[in-house]
């Protein structure tokens, strides 16, 4: 794919970043945004750009552990690091219980939001692994939803936590 | 919260099932709008009109079309065809040439090779404006002196409705509302890609909520034939209305076609809120008279909407919210009288329960009013005062199918109402203000709210309303399949569940695949009015009895050759054919080769309303209620919704999971209205096109929604079931206002209701009265009367 925001006149920064387990060697221009180089250069586009002011979260992804709004990080800045998008979730053909949770429980309609909230969702509950519903929406507080009313998507993480605790999920 | 229930991946009408689409959509791998990519694409860019109103005097492009990597500058005198563009009629031109009527309107695009070079090419356009004189309040524009928004004025379509006479009432009460400008605010932008073609045709994949009307709108412009101008559905990241006008459709487009390269163009948020239509802010008046037992005997309704610069889907806007401005009651007299102006603000148009949200907003308020005038509980005037089967509209239509009104709000009103919790030794996060944790919760008043509402189901107002389906069965590797080829468009509703659900029901297998949406099968209609459940089902399901049909035929003719008897009657069950109720075959017996049938589905016909603004206007209706319970903190204006409890009238619930799903996230948005969101404009210009600045409902500005679903089939639709995507957002607003008025005491009327309001910083809106009446000569929209409806007569014929 095309590289985004090329202007010939800035120098690029080599960068080597962990995507989903495999690593990548780019020169990215200093401006470019991660969730940029994720989309344009890397073609990952389950991440999604919402608002382009770090109000909405459906650019989220994991950078080394954390949950990140990738429009709230310059590409240069994750040299180096381990970073987990929305298509590294699901395992040997089998989704992640998050994803589960989701399809099963209706947590999504159109979608657009749905990557971010999965993974800062993983964050709740690696943080939580039984969590509140006080929990879950403290935790999700970052991330909109214009479709759902989000009731489902507490129904969403709860159900993962339950199938992750090893217990029937249903 | 919603009752748990079964749910199932391939599952029939009734059940809840799975999304199909929920795979993908939970991988990362859907691909929306935004998402597309092609081999050598290039990127759209749009620069738009600074000013509300002004005259072009000149557009220089030389220095933007010098600049490496730009591959295209096109202006107005670009447009192979026809000049201008619209839902209902053609008066917003696809670039402007001479007058811009509007801040944000599109004024030159251009290609280039990534975005930032086309965002700095645009910056090196140069036009040069004449400011002129902008209307930009809505009573304003009725005015004799204001300025003409269009050459013929700024009426855009003037509805009376009388109903019965004057009446003597023991109680009269009198109420005037404001409410803003809502954004749709889907949370995937405007996009979409355009691919020139070999045959000089394009197709464009694109998100929207009907692809048909987009090619009507986009070939004569391209100046092609319809069958050169190929749409497909790409993924729509929400839509509620914003999509259902085009908006970068035709642009791209032209810049593809002018390129002969793939051209992509993918709104930022900022230019989201420039690039669709917005829900019309309105002045409301209402007088209501009662006897003294409560019973109804008058309402007066003066509404005014502001449609802004171009007219979208107006007319039908205004229609509704005049059909609809005595609310869901039996009233022997009413006059309403609804105007919608054009004015130089941001064009508005479809979104969510149209109409029917500024109605409901003046009249529950008036309910209100009206049951403390009479010394009556709210609910118990009602009740006294609803609709029922048979019941007569202020437009002399008698509802004839199911409106079990009473019950919805029996059953709403008897959800348990949440626990008091005392302030003291609460989580401050879940104090009026969360986050934010500017209170110990020392002046919290709690208030609860009641509303009903309603509206139509499918289009109204005699429109020639349909959809058309197709469905081929035939042998796979594992037995029967069933393809369904619609072009309903999933916004996220899911559309696409239920039709595949429907396909399984009718046919008796499992095995259901969907055609990707595009324009190789008819015209779908609209994803809007709630009407895709009734028309693209009922075209499924007409299609399935149509291969049933000839699947039986086969069955036949097999038996007779073989010199047996089959008895009947034929039917299909878990992949077999069945005689007389017993096993007969594998339904891939007969497909040796496929079946395929196409069929249109049409709902009864309606009729425009007349001068009168009698007629029989809707198709059938749904209504809801809800009851909300908020905590304001009387000290700092802050309000926390505690819980909505929700009951809905559904008529057949095809996919229960997804119809709470529908009323959650319709209470969701009508929490944004009462609550929050407003576009704020400042003599035309948006002041807040952000999401930092235009606020959305978060996680824990939800309360949990508890929901009843009231299941009284609807005669003569299928499956009995009523559409069910904008009800809720009818009524939890005013539900919502209703409780903290009862909270504060204050009048609060005009919504969004702000801190201020609350705290009583700001006093109550008021109006001298309501503007005169325009003179104008009919119910009929005026563009009508002035030939735009036959294309583009006045405005586009010229350049």
């Amino acid at each position: 794919m095309a590289t985004h925001h090329t202007t010939p006149e800035v120098t690029p920064v080599p960068i080597t970043v962990t995507v989903n387990g495999l690593t990548h060697r780019h020169a990215v221009e200093p401006r470019t945004l991660l969730v940029y180089y994720l989309r344009e250069t890397l073609g990952l586009t389950g991440t999604h750009i919402g608002c382009d002011t770090t109000s909405c979260g459906t650019c989220t992804v994991i950078i080394n552990g954390l949950a990140v709004k990738s429009c709230t990080i310059l590409a240069a800045q994750a040299d180096g690091a381990d970073i987990l998008t929305v298509e590294g979730l699901a395992r040997d053909g089998q989704l992640h219980p998050i994803q589960e949770g989701f399809w099963q429980e209706h947590g999504l309609q159109c979608g657009f939001c749905t990557p971010g909230m999965m993974l800062t969702a993983l964050q709740i509950l690696q943080r939580h692994p039984d969590p509140s519903d006080k929990e879950i929406r403290h935790g999700l507080e970052g991330n909109l939803c214009r479709c759902t009313g989000y009731q489902q998507i507490v129904a969403a993480v709860q159900y993962a936590a339950r199938k992750m605790a090893g217990n029937s999920p249903d | 919260m919603s009752v748990r229930t079964v749910r199932k991946t391939r599952g029939v009408v009734g059940e809840s099932v799975r999304r199909v689409d929920g795979v993908p959509k939970v991988k990362g791998q859907f691909l929306f709008g935004s998402d597309l990519w092609a081999e050598g694409m290039l990127w759209g860019h749009t620069v738009r009109s600074p000013h509300p109103s002004a005259r072009i005097r000149s557009i220089d492009i030389s220095k933007a079309l010098a600049r490496p990597g730009v591959a295209a500058v096109l202006v107005a005198q670009d447009v192979p065809g026809k000049k201008t563009y619209g839902l209902e009629f053609a008066d917003q031109p696809v670039l402007a040439w001479d007058r811009v009527r509007y801040a944000g309107e599109p004024v030159t695009i251009l290609a280039a090779v990534d975005p930032e070079t086309a965002r700095r090419a645009a910056s090196l356009i140069n036009v040069d404006y004449e400011i002129l004189p902008a209307v930009t309040d809505m009573e304003q524009a009725l005015r004799p002196d204001a300025p003409k928004v269009h050459d013929f004025g700024n009426i855009l379509r003037h509805i009376r409705i009388e109903h019965g006479r004057s009446a003597k009432a023991d109680v009269w009460v009198e109420g005037y509302y404001e409410t803003g400008m809502q954004d749709q605010a889907p949370l995937g932008p405007e996009s979409g890609m355009a691919i020139p073609a070999e045959d000089g045709g394009v197709d464009l994949y694109v998100a929207t909520q009907w692809l048909h009307v987009d090619r009507e709108q986009i070939a004569p412009c391209l100046n092609l034939p319809l069958e050169k101008v190929r749409l497909h559905l790409a993924g729509v990241g929400g839509a509620f209305g914003a999509r259902e006008d085009v908006s970068m459709q035709i642009h791209a487009c032209m810049l593809a076609l002018r390129t002969g390269r793939p051209v992509k163009m993918s709104y930022t948020r900022e230019e989201s809120f420039y690039g669709h239509v917005h829900r019309h802010p309105a002045h409301v008046w209402m007088r209501h008279g009662a006897r003294r037992d409560g019973t109804l005997v008058y309402v007066y309704a003066r509404l005014v909407l502001d449609g802004g610069a171009y007219a979208s889907s107006s007319a039908a806007v205004i229609h509704n919210a005049a059909t609809f401005a005595a609310g869901p009651y039996e009233v022997p007299n009413a006059l309403i009288e609804a105007t919608c102006v054009y004015t130089n603000n941001p064009p508005c148009g479809a979104m969510r329960s149209f109409g029917a949200v500024q109605a409901a907003i003046g009249y529950e308020a008036q309910m209100d009013k009206l049951a403390k005038a009479l010394g009556m509980p709210p609910i118990q005037l009602r009740l006294k005062n609803v609709v029922s089967p048979g019941s007569v509209l202020p437009t002399g239509q008698v509802i004839r199918g199911s409106a079990p009104v009473r019950e919805l709000i029996r059953r709403c009103a008897a959800i348990p109402l949440p626990p008091e919790e005392p302030a003291e030794r609460r989580d401050p996060l879940s104090l009026p203000g969360g986050a934010g944790n500017v209170s110990r919760g020392e002046r919290l008043k709690r208030g609860v709210g009641f509303a009903v509402g309603y509206k139509n189901i499918a289009y109204s107002g005699g429109f020639d309303d349909s959809a058309e389906a197709r469905v081929r069965l035939f042998r796979g590797p594992g037995g029967a399949i069933a393809e369904v080829h619609s072009a309903a468009a999933e916004v996220g509703q899911g559309i696409h569940t239920v039709l595949v659900q429907i396909a399984r029901t009718e046919l008796g297998i499992e095995h259901v695949v969907l055609h990707p949406p595009d324009t190789n099968v008819g015209s779908a209609g609209s994803t809007s009015a709630s009407r895709q459940t009734m028309m693209s089902g009922g075209a499924v399901q007409l299609a399935c009895q149509a291969v049933k049909k000839d699947l039986f035929a086969r069955v036949r003719r097999w038996a007779q050759a073989e010199g047996r008897t089959v008895p009947e009657p034929l039917t299909v069950e878990g992949g077999m054919v069945l005689a007389a109720g017993e096993p007969l075959a594998p339904i891939e017996e007969f497909l040796e080769t496929p079946i395929e049938q196409t069929r249109v589905y049409h709902h009864r016909p309606t009729t425009p309303i007349d001068e009168k603004g009698q007629g029989e206007p809707h198709v059938s209706f749904g209504f809801a209620a809800e009851r909300a319970v908020v905590e304001v903190d009387e000290e700092l204006g802050l309000v926390r919704v505690v819980q909505i409890a929700a009951a809905q009238d559904v008529g057949r619930a095809l996919n229960p999971q997804g119809v709470y799903g529908q009323i959650e996230g319709g209470t969701a948005q009508g929490l944004g209205f009462a609550l929050m969101e407003e576009i704020q404009l400042k003599d035309g210009l948006i002041k807040n096109a952000s999401f930092t600045d235009y606020l959305i409902p978060t996680i824990l500005d939800m309360p949990p929604v508890v929901s009843e679903l009231i299941e009284e089939p609807e005669p003569g639709v299928p499956f009995g079931a009523k559409g069910v995507g904008e009800m809720s957002t009818i009524v939890s607003t005013p539900a919502i206002v209703a409780a903290l008025r009862s909270a504060t005491g204050r009048e609060l009327n005009r919504i969004p209701v702000r801190p201020d309001d609350l705290i009583g910083l700001s006093p109550p809106v008021t109006s001298p009265g309501p503007p005169p009446s325009p003179e104008v000569p009919g119910p009929e929209p005026i563009p009508k009367y002035v030939g735009l409806a036959a294309g583009q007569a006045i405005l586009g014929g010229t350049e």
